[in-house]
């Protein structure tokens, strides 16, 4: 049995059997908030005594924040020029 | 009117996954884990109208045209890519995202900062392409907004990444190696890495596709989701690791030098 085994097994005992398959599947309830109490616990237990799981954690935290960034393109000219036709007839109808 | 009524009443029934018995709670706010990260990078404040909302809000309803430039500049790639998320092609996308345009303008009296802009928006636009939706049904696959109940589930790691047999089922049997060592990040923001991940997010199904473009890309408050869709919290939630679930695949094959996305 290596360290990292008996460290996992360790928790095994303490917390109540979370194996790594169920962690991935509470990542989403983890990250947004949406757990109760005991499974934080054994998560965050887990989280602390399991490398790969750290770094699925890191994973989807680095997913997450790459999908935040995603650059958001100017439209063409020629829908932009559509666009404020639409917007100066919308201004000449409008009341006041 | 009455028929394209009961269609859109039947069109939100369809796409609310199961019965609503779970309202989504009031007042939850982003991932905490990300919350300052994503706060920092998006400005405005994704959650509450800011002052520079009602600002430009103001701007708009007294006819100024610099106003609407800015908006549809900053928000136009973002709700295009929402509403190819909604209908079939990218004709049909780019004319939902007009009538939004429209939409705004007509509605930009009645805006009362309850939400912030962005969610306002993203909310005209989802209702305009349930609109398109039901008027041009006969052309439209259901498949896509099947219940969630129906289909298997999906695990979001494939299997045999995890030992099968022993007291340790079900653990790792190779640890994931973390991708900051092998690469940092400003690689995943590369133009590269950028058409990978749309192509990704392109080849997710569509509920799948609208949960996480709302939610991550655009970083919408996951209750706000709920109402604009009109799904319950938990299938927001199942919908959101599902698709989060298969990016996180799409980027691992990319980081490891894959040829396709999805």
């Amino acid at each position: 049995m290596t360290r990292e085994e008996i460290r996992i097994y360790a928790l095994d005992f303490l917390a109540g059997r979370l194996t790594c398959k169920e962690f991935v599947e509470l990542l989403t309830d983890y990250l947004d908030g949406s757990m109760s109490l005991w499974t934080r616990v054994r998560f965050q237990l887990h989280l602390g005594l399991c490398r790969g799981c750290r770094h699925y954690l890191q994973h989807m935290k680095q997913t997450i924040r790459t999908l935040g960034r995603l650059p958001s393109e100017p439209p063409p000219p020629a829908i932009q020029d559509e666009l404020l036709r639409r917007f100066r007839t919308w201004k000449q109808e409008r009341p006041g | 009117m009455s028929q394209a009524h009961a269609s859109a009443v039947m069109l939100a029934e369809i796409q609310n996954l199961t019965p609503s018995a779970e309202p989504c709670p009031a007042g939850r706010s982003r991932p905490s884990i990300d919350g300052d990260e994503r706060q920092a990078q998006k400005q405005p404040s994704l959650l509450q109208t800011t002052s520079e909302d009602l600002d430009l809000v103001e701007r708009l309803r007294r006819g100024e045209e610099s106003a609407f430039t800015w908006l549809v500049d900053r928000y136009h790639g973002s709700l295009l890519r929402l509403a190819l998320a909604h209908v079939a092609d990218r004709e049909t996308a780019e004319e939902v995202v007009q009538e939004t345009w429209l939409g705004v303008l007509e509605g930009v009296d009645r805006f009362e900062g309850r939400s912030s802009f962005r969610t306002w928006v993203f909310r005209i636009l989802t209702n305009k392409a349930k609109t398109r939706g039901v008027r041009e049904s006969r052309h439209v696959t259901f498949s896509d907004m099947a219940p969630l109940d129906d289909e298997p589930d999906e695990p979001a790691v494939d299997p045999s990444h995890f030992r099968s047999q022993g007291h340790w089922a079900d653990y790792w049997s190779t640890y994931p190696q973390p991708w900051d060592e092998r690469t940092p990040e400003r690689v995943l923001l590369s133009q590269e890495a950028t058409a990978w991940l749309e192509e990704a997010i392109e080849a997710l199904p569509r509920n799948l596709r609208q949960v996480l473009i709302m939610r991550d890309v655009e970083g919408l408050d996951s209750k706000d989701i709920c109402a604009i869709l009109d799904i319950t919290e938990t299938n927001q939630r199942v919908l959101l690791h599902r698709a989060r679930s298969r990016v996180r695949r799409a980027l691992e094959r990319y980081l490891e030098g894959g040829t396709t996305a999805a």
